[in-house]
C-alpha cells in the first residue's frame, strides 16, 4: 500500500507550509510537494486604491520584510510619477530609501541566522526539538545570542530613523522619500554607546561570519553535501557587476557561470520572466522565459546573488567574498547549506554600507523628490533578504492602480524549495517505516535554507505547531504525529 | 463691548462673550469638549453628537448651543464619555476605515479620538459596505469608504462665487458627498489642501500627494487630541 507523508505546519518558518511525501507501494519515494496553503490576494485589493498609497498598503503584506514591499513598489511608482528607473532620485532619496533598505537586510538576516538556522547548525537538525530553539541557542551560546538581538535592534533602529518607524513606516513616497536624517539621529546610530553603534555591528557581523566558517570547518561533509544540487541563480546586480541590494539590472547565470541573462532592464522583465500554474498550489513557479519552465527555473537570495555578482563593493564583504568564491573555484555555488555563509557575507556588506552611508552628509540634504512626466506603467525589482522581489503596477489617468503583479522571493524559490524537499525527501525517507523528528527536521532544514517567508509568498499566516499524518494512497489517514 | 456671561463647567467657574458656541467658549476657558463635525470659523452642524452635554440636566450639542447666563454645563462625566465612545466606534463600524494604509493616518481626528477613547475589540458588528474612490477630478480623490458624513467639507469648502465644491448624492443609509464637477472645475491648489485639512478623515484626498508628512510629524504623533486644550480632557 503507498503512503502519503504530510508534515505541517513547517516550524520556524515564517508563515504556514506543509510538506507531502508519497510513498508507493515499495516505499520509494514517488513526489514530493511543499504545499502552500492559503492566499490573501493583495494583488487584487490594491486595484482600485491611488498609487502613492501602494508602498504603504502592500508592506502590509509581510512583518518581517515590510521594507522590501514598501522599496519596491516606491520604485515602481518612482517611474509612474515620472521620478526615472533610479537614478533620477535625489542623493538624498536615493541614499535614506538605501540606509533603509541595508537596515532591513540586516535585521532579517540577522534573525534569520541567529533565530531560525543557528539552532539546527549549534544542536545538528536531529536533536531535540527542546533546544533545538532560540532558547537553546541562548543556553549555549550567551555572546552570541546576546550580539544576535543586538544586531536585530540596530537593524530596526535604522529603519524607524529612516521609515518612521520600525515596523510598516512611509518614509518612501513616489518620486522620494519624506524626510532626511537628522544630525542627531545620525549620531546615534553611528557612534551611539557600545555596542549600538556601526562599528560594532561590522565587528559582530565578522563575528557571526567567524562562527559559520568555524562550523563548517568542522562540519564540511555536511554543509557541503546536504541537499546540493545544480539550477540557475538570478538576482539583480548593480550594472557594472557589482552586488547591490536595492537597484540595479536582472542578471542569471547558469550551473557552469554561464551568462544565460545579460543584464537585462528592470522594466523589461516580462519579456524575460514568465510564471508557470501548478493545478496543486495556489504559489506560481517562474522561470527564464526562452529556456521554459523545464530548464528555466531559478534561485534567488543571498546563494544566487554572490553567485551572479562580480564582486561585493565593500572591502570587508569582498574579502569574504573571495574565500566563498575560492571555494568552488569560482564557478556558482550550488551548496544550499553555503546560502547561510553567503546570507552573512551579506550581512558584513550591509553593516559596511551602513557605516559608509550613515557618514555620507547627503542623507542631511534637503530636496527629497522629483517629479516628471508621468506614466503608466512601473516595474520596481529589489534584492529583498530572500531574494528577489518584483513589484509591477499598471495605473489609470485618474490614478488608480488597474493592475498588480508581485512576484516576491519566496514564490521565486518556488522550484528550487520543492526540489530541495524532494532531494531529502529522497536520500532519508526512501524504504522508511517511519518518520522520525530527525527525518521530519532534515526537511524543514532544507527549506529553512531559503528563509522562506510563507506569510509573504501565501499571503498567509499560520501557527508553530508541527504535526505529521500518513496517509494511503486515497487519502486516508493512517497515522499521526504532532509535537 | 459684547456682554460677558458666567456658567459653569464641571463645576468650573467660566465667562464667555454671551452668544459665543458653548464649544469655544469651553476651549477659552481651558476645557475640551471632544468634537468631530465641528470646525472653527464655518457654521455648526450639529452632525455627529460627540460634542454632547448635558445643560441644566438636558442632552445637548455643545457645538449648536449658545452660552447662556448661569449655565451648568456637565461635560466630561462617565455617561457622556460613555456615549461619545459608542460614537466613535459606531463611526469605525459604519465606514471602511484601514488606518495601516490610510495617509491621514496620525493626524486624523476619527482614529484620534479612538486612541482618546481606548478604542480595542469591537463592541458593534462591521459593517463592511460596498463603497467606492471617486477619482476623475484632476486634483482632488474623493474616498466614500472613509465619508464619515460629517458634512465639514459642503460647510467650509465654497468656490469664488461661494457655492460649495462638494455635493449630496443619493439619500438615506446610501447618502454619499460627491465632488461637484462644475463648481470644482477651477478648484485652486490652496482650496484643494484646505479641504483635504478640514476632512477630519481621510476621504478628501490631493492628488498624488500622499504620505508626504514623515510619522512622528504628523498632527496627534505627539499629543492626544484634546490635549492642547486641557491635559486631561475636560477641564
Ligand atoms: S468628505 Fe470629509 S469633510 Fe466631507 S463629509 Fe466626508 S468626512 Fe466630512
Ligand atoms: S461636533 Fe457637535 S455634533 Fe458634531
Amino acid at each position: 500500500m503507498s503512503r502519503k507523508i504530510v508534515i505541517e505546519p513547517l516550524t520556524r518558518v515564517e508563515g504556514h507550509g506543509k510538506v507531502t511525501i508519497h510513498l508507493d507501494d515499495q516505499g520509494e519515494v514517488v513526489q514530493s510537494r511543499l504545499h502552500i496553503v492559503e492566499f490573501r490576494g493583495f494583488e487584487r485589493f490594491v486595484q482600485g486604491r491611488p498609487y502613492w498609497e501602494a508602498p504603504v498598503l502592500v508592506q502590509r503584506l509581510c512583518g518581517i520584510c515590510p521594507v522590501s514591499h514598501h522599496l519596491a513598489a516606491a520604485k515602481a511608482m518612482d517611474v509612474i510619477v515620472g521620478a526615472g528607473t533610479g537614478d533620477g532620485l535625489t542623493p538624498t532619496a536615493e541614499k535614506m530609501r538605501r540606509l533603509m533598505h541595508y537596515g532591513q537586510i540586516f535585521q532579517s538576516h540577522s534573525l534569520h541566522f541567529f533565530h531560525l538556522a543557528s539552532p539546527d547548525l549549534l544542536f545538528g537538525y536531529d536533536s531535540p526539538p527542546e533546544t533545538r530553539n532560540v532558547i537553546g541557542v541562548i543556553m549555549a551560546n550567551r555572546e552570541l545570542a546576546t550580539q544576535a538581538v543586538l544586531m536585530r535592534k540596530y537593524g530596526q533602529e535604522i529603519i524607524a530613523a529612516t521609515a518612521g518607524k520600525k515596523i510598516h513606516g512611509t518614509g518612501a513616497v513616489p518620486g522620494g522619500i519624506n524626510k532626511n536624517l537628522s544630525i542627531a539621529e545620525r549620531d546615534v546610530l553611528l557612534k551611539g554607546p557600545h555596542p549600538m553603534n556601526a562599528d560594532a555591528m561590522v565587528r559582530y557581523a565578522q563575528g557571526a561570519l567567524d562562527f559559520f566558517k568555524d562550523y563548517y570547518s568542522k562540519h564540511k561533509e555536511f554543509i557541503d553535501n546536504f541537499s546540493r544540487f545544480p539550477s540557475n541563480h538570478l538576482s539583480l546586480v548593480r550594472p557594472d557587476g557589482a552586488l547591490d541590494f536595492y537597484d540595479g539590472v536582472l542578471r542569471a547565470v547558469d550551473a557552469d557561470g554561464r551568462k544565460i541573462l545579460h543584464d537585462v532592464e528592470c522594466q523589461d522583465y516580462l519579456a524575460h520572466i514568465r510564471e508557470e500554474v501548478r493545478s496543486w498550489t495556489y504559489m506560481k513557479f517562474p522561470y527564464l522565459r526562452h529556456l521554459g519552465p523545464e530548464k528555466g527555473w531559478y534561485r534567488v537570495g543571498p546563494l544566487a546573488r554572490l553567485n551572479t555578482a562580480d564582486f561585493v563593493p565593500s572591502p570587508l564583504a569582498q574579502e569574504e567574498f573571495e574565500a566563498f568564491r575560492k571555494v568552488t573555484g569560482g564557478r556558482p555555488n550550488d551548496m544550499c547549506m553555503h546560502t547561510h555563509w553567503a546570507r552573512l557575507i551579506e550581512t558584513l556588506h550591509a553593516a559596511e554600507m551602513i557605516r559608509d552611508l550613515l557618514r555620507d552628509a547627503d542623507l542631511q540634504g534637503s530636496d527629497l523628490v522629483v517629479r516628471g512626466k508621468r506614466e503608466a506603467e512601473g516595474v520596481g525589482i529589489i534584492e529583498a533578504p530572500r531574494g528577489t522581489l518584483f513589484h509591477h503596477y499598471r495605473v489609470s489617468p485618474d490614478d488608480q492602480i488597474v493592475m498588480a503583479n508581485l512576484i516576491v522571493s519566496t514564490t521565486n524559490n518556488n522550484e528550487p524549495m520543492n526540489r530541495a524537499v524532494n532531494n531529502v525527501a529522497r536520500a532519508l525517507m526512501t524504504k522508511a517505516k517511519e518518520i522520525t523528528e530527525g527525518m521530519m527536521n532534515a526537511v524543514e532544514v532544507a527549506i529553512r535554507a531559503y528563509d522562506p517567508c510563507l506569510s509573504c509568498a501565501t499571503h498567509a499566516y499560520g501557527s508553530m505547531a508541527l504535526a505529521v499524518s500518513l496517509c494511503d494512497a486515497s487519502g486516508n489517514v493512517i497515522a499521526q504525529r504532532t509535537r | 463691548m459684547p456682554k460677558i456671561v458666567a456658567f459653569t463647567i464641571d463645576g468650573k467657574k467660566c465667562q464667555a462673550a454671551a452668544g459665543t458656541l458653548l464649544v469655544a467658549a469651553a476651549v477659552e476657558n481651558g476645557v475640551y469638549i471632544p468634537t468631530l463635525c465641528n470646525y472653527p470659523g464655518i457654521p455648526p452642524k450639529g452632525a455627529c453628537r460627540i460634542c454632547t452635554v448635558r445643560i441644566n440636566g438636558r442632552l445637548a450639542t455643545a457645538c449648536t448651543t449658545r452660552v447662556l447666563p448661569d449655565m451648568e454645563v456637565l461635560a466630561i462625566t462617565p455617561e457622556l464619555e460613555e456615549f461619545r465612545a459608542s460614537v466613535v466606534e459606531i463611526l469605525f463600524a459604519e465606514g471602511n476605515h484601514l488606518c495601516p494604509s490610510c495617509e491621514k493616518s496620525g493626524s486624523c481626528e476619527l482614529q484620534a479620538l479612538g486612541y482618546r477613547y481606548r478604542m480595542r475589540a469591537p463592541r458593534f458588528p462591521y459593517a463592511f459596505p460596498k463603497r467606492g474612490v471617486e477619482a476623475w477630478h484632476p486634483k482632488i480623490l474623493k474616498d466614500h469608504n472613509r465619508c464619515i458624513l460629517c458634512k465639514r467639507c459642503i460647510r467650509g469648502i465654497q468656490n469664488a462665487q461661494g457655492k460649495s465644491l462638494f455635493a449630496f448624492g443619493k439619500r438615506g443609509d446610501r447618502l454619499v458627498i460627491n465632488i461637484d464637477p462644475e463648481t470644482s472645475r477651477d478648484a485652486s491648489d490652496d482650496l484643494v489642501r484646505l479641504a483635504v485639512e478640514m476632512c477630519p478623515v481621510g476621504a478628501i484626498l490631493r492628488k498624488g500627494q500622499g504620505f508626504d508628512v514623515p510619522i512622528g510629524r504628523r498632527k496627534f504623533d505627539r499629543m492626544q487630541i484634546g490635549s492642547d486644550i486641557s491635559p486631561q480632557g475636560g477641564s
